[in-house]
């Protein structure tokens, strides 16, 4: 019989109730990697986008060309970091369980991608995150109570109440935006760190995406216009092997590097250790100086693994199995940030104990303030009318109208619901339940 | 005769059609073995194989258009788009192409596709998982546009859909997925087995494209909505005690324009609602439609009840929607007109 084509369609290793394979990993043991020059033409180091970069090795030395160097007391700081992200994100997530937040996404594991790079670039590079790249907000000085406030779309919302949870923005810190909608800032990371070449400044710009929405066409937006005008640009694949329930098969990971694809457009690419914090930082420091000295783009795949579920709306036990988490073979970022420094007889688990109980109380004194400026379902609460604010810059005429016709009908309600209450004016109204 | 929800009708469409047609397959994120995020897909992947029920790669501009070559080359595709307010990505694809592939060959390509997507809010969804952008989709000409408001219409037009071999944009109110919801969030759900349009034949039926559905005869005034507020329309009819004709559009395009317009001659005033932002609304064309055809029956200027003109905000949800009391002040206004 003549051959007859047949659809593949991808498969990942291991379903619930399977062994967790991960077998199909290509690892490079830790320090082997060479470091080329920053200057380094793309075409002659293609091996990094095949290789895997990592400078921890099993027995927790800070090992090969890669080193950073840090000192203690800067590795002592990206473990704080990177222990309150985490504690942050369980808080979060119980209070979510508890139904005081409507949703939230955990960056579990993947602490290391965002803490090193943010810790790597400058504080007047700009920032382009998805929206599980919280460790930034923490780097950057962002105080966990604004967060907690966009959590609870209170009266302190940075986005007054416009935004689901985790929809972040820090103009001050130069963090973009989160948008809900996927891939899109990372071609607006090319385009910021084109007005800077234009303007002439040193400052840069990095995005990350997830490994599934490299799919998206913005990703390649992103990669062509990087190349075509060697932007200062850092672009960051976080490659954490699961989409909700798609693996990273269905998005091109079977069979070519997610970093090959950077020299498939002319630009490095970089496979590191997602969960390696000084690979993470010493890849960052390389990909910036590279941007800053106008040598161009560098697209680096952060080989990591997502712990938690995509979002609080997900349960990851229908499609994978439980135990992966635990098999993953690069381990856990903050574990083995703390083994390191205690190789170096810079830290101790009796330190780590510490500073795990002043970080707990530290969420828990935000939270109380987070809460005390209002929630979804108690108040204090921000005015409903302010939703027709920062459509435009001016409220056109239909936006006026349409508040007034608000206005008047929670006045409606408000009076009704206080009539109903009594007519001695005690207690506060009922918050209007429908427009 | 089976009891269904909402997403349990939509699945028994695809899973009738998957049976009955071998052209048939159903591509999308997370709709295979995980069996979509809303579950619609649940179990079909396991049922006629990976072949013909496809996960994809995060891409709606991709989904769309590969769902295009594969209508081009005979099959009949089902795309999910996972919530409406991710389709732009595949916008072009829609708008340049699948609305007039057989337009520009003069009928000698088509593309029998249909898209199915999760709209509207009432979720708690904030700006990115509540848009209803039907009005977007049905200025273009060239795909169909389609709504329903229950299990038994949402099965039966998407099996029309599926056997169209016209493009159509099939729409599906989230909040309504479970039960009927008239408006009131803090009231207890109500399950769909305990609405009469619950009740869904298990094997093949079709409820027609192009036709809308009077499901409230009355005399006072016309009320022209659909999807999760028909519901809300009907509470608010109660409230109000107008004796209104609700009717449900269930098909944006094409339009059913003599049914609305036979109703609005008779009682001869008119509310339109939606929950969608309402400056170039889907209701400016309702709206346009009615005074073309019933102008001179017209006792009052017809109203429009839909979204406010911002994207929808994730702490003023229900001071968003266009609940039951703005449904009930503009029937009043139109009565008093």
């Amino acid at each position: 019989m003549a051959p007859r084509s047949r659809l593949h369609v991808p498969s990942p290793p291991a379903r619930p109730g399977q062994e967790p394979d991960f077998s199909y990993l290509q690892l490079s043991p830790a320090g082997e990697v060479h470091r080329p020059d920053v200057t380094a033409a793309a075409r002659d180091i293609e091996n990094l986008s095949l290789e895997l970069v990592r400078v921890l090795d099993d027995e927790h030395h800070a090992v090969g060309p890669w080193n950073p160097h840090l000192e203690a007391p800067e590795l002592q700081v990206a473990l704080r970091h990177m222990l309150l992200t985490r504690l942050f994100d369980d808080r979060m997530q119980r209070i979510q369980r508890q139904g005081r937040i409507s949703f939230y996404i955990k960056s579990t594991g993947e602490e290391a991608v965002a803490v090193a790079a943010g810790m790597a670039l400058q504080p007047g590079d700009m920032l382009f995150p998805s929206y599980r790249q919280q460790g930034l907000q923490v780097v950057r000085g962002r105080n966990l109570v604004d967060l907690m406030c966009q959590c609870l779309s209170n009266t302190r919302d940075m986005c007054k109440g416009r935004q689901m949870p985790i929809m972040y923005h820090f103009g001050a810190g130069n963090i973009f935006s989160i948008s809900g909608n996927l891939a899109t800032q990372f071609p607006q990371a090319v385009g910021w760190a084109m007005a800077a070449a234009i303007k002439g400044e040193d400052h840069i710009a990095a995005s990350w995406i997830g490994e599934g929405s490299s799919a998206e066409a913005d990703f390649h937006y992103a990669m062509t216009f990087a190349s075509v005008y060697q932007a200062p640009v850092i672009l960051n694949l976080v490659n954490n092997q699961w989409a909700i329930s798609t693996f990273q098969g269905f998005a091109g990971g079977e069979h070519r590097t997610f970093a090959q694809r950077g020299p498939g457009y002319g630009m490095p690419g970089v496979r590191v250790d997602g969960n390696d914090f000084l690979a993470v930082y010493a890849v960052t420091q390389w990909a910036a100086q590279r941007a800053r000295q106008s040598a161009g783009p560098t697209l680096i795949e952060h080989v990591t693994y997502r712990a938690a579920a995509h979002s609080t709306s997900d349960d990851p036990a229908r499609y994978r199995p439980k135990e992966e988490w635990r098999a993953w073979p690069l381990g856990d970022p903050i574990e083995r940030l703390k083994e390191h420094l205690i190789a170096l007889g810079e830290w101790s688990e009796e330190r780590h104990q510490q500073l795990h109980k002043e970080l707990e109380a530290h969420v828990t004194a935000c939270w109380k303030e987070a809460e005390s400026y209002g929630t979804l379902t108690h108040g204090p609460f921000l005015d409903p009318l302010t939703m027709f604010e920062d459509v435009f810059r001016d409220m056109p005429p239909n936006l006026q109208r349409e508040r007034e016709e608000l206005r008047r009908l929670l006045d409606t309600q408000r009076s009704a619901a206080g009539d109903a209450a009594g007519q001695d004016g005690r207690g506060s109204p009922p918050r209007a339940h429908e427009g | 005769m089976a009891r269904m929800n909402m997403v349990q009708a939509l699945n028994s469409a695809m899973d009738v059609m998957l049976g009955r047609d071998p052209r048939v397959v159903i591509l999308g994120e997370d709709v295979g073995y995980f069996g979509g995020v809303f579950r619609v897909t649940d179990g079909l992947q396991r049922k006629y194989g990976e072949q013909r029920v496809l996960d994809t790669p995060i891409a709606e501009g991709g989904i769309i258009a590969a769902a295009i070559g594969m209508g081009v080359n005979g099959l009949k595709p089902v795309a999910e788009i996972q919530f409406a307010d991710y389709i732009y990505p595949g916008f072009d694809q829609v708008v340049s192409e699948l609305a007039r592939v057989r337009y520009r060959s003069a009928g000698e390509y088509h593309v029998p596709v249909t898209i199915r997507s999760p709209c509207g809010g009432g979720i708690r969804g904030g700006q990115t998982h509540s848009q209803s952008p039907e009005a977007i989709f049905a200025h273009v000409c060239g795909i169909k546009v389609v709504m329903p408001s229950n299990p038994y219409d949402a099965k039966g037009l998407l099996i029309s859909a599926i056997e169209d071999e016209d493009p159509v944009v099939f729409f599906e109110p989230k909040r309504i997925y479970n039960g009927p919801f008239d408006g009131d969030p803090h009231k207890p759900a109500i399950p769909w087995s305990s609405h009469p349009r619950g009740e869904v034949p298990d094997g093949h039926y079709s409820v027609p494209i192009g036709r809308a559905e009077v499901v409230r005869e009355g005399t006072d005034v016309t009320l022209l909505t659909y999807g999760t507020m028909v519901h809300v329309a009907e509470a608010a009819v109660r409230v109000s005690g107008t004796d209104a004709e609700v009717i449900d559009v269930r098909t944006m395009s094409p339009l059913d324009t003599d049914t609305l317009c036979t109703s609005v001659c008779k009682t001869g005033r008119c509310v339109v609602v939606h929950e969608a932002t309402r400056f170039g609304g889907y209701g400016a064309e309702l709206v346009a439609t009615v005074q073309e055809h019933c102008f001179w029956n017209l006792e009052a200027p017809v109203k429009r009840v839909a979204g406010w003109d911002t994207p929808y905000p994730h702490a003023f949800e229900w001071e968003y929607f266009p609940g039951q009391a703005r449904i009930v002040a503009a029937l009043k206004e139109v009565m008093e007109g």
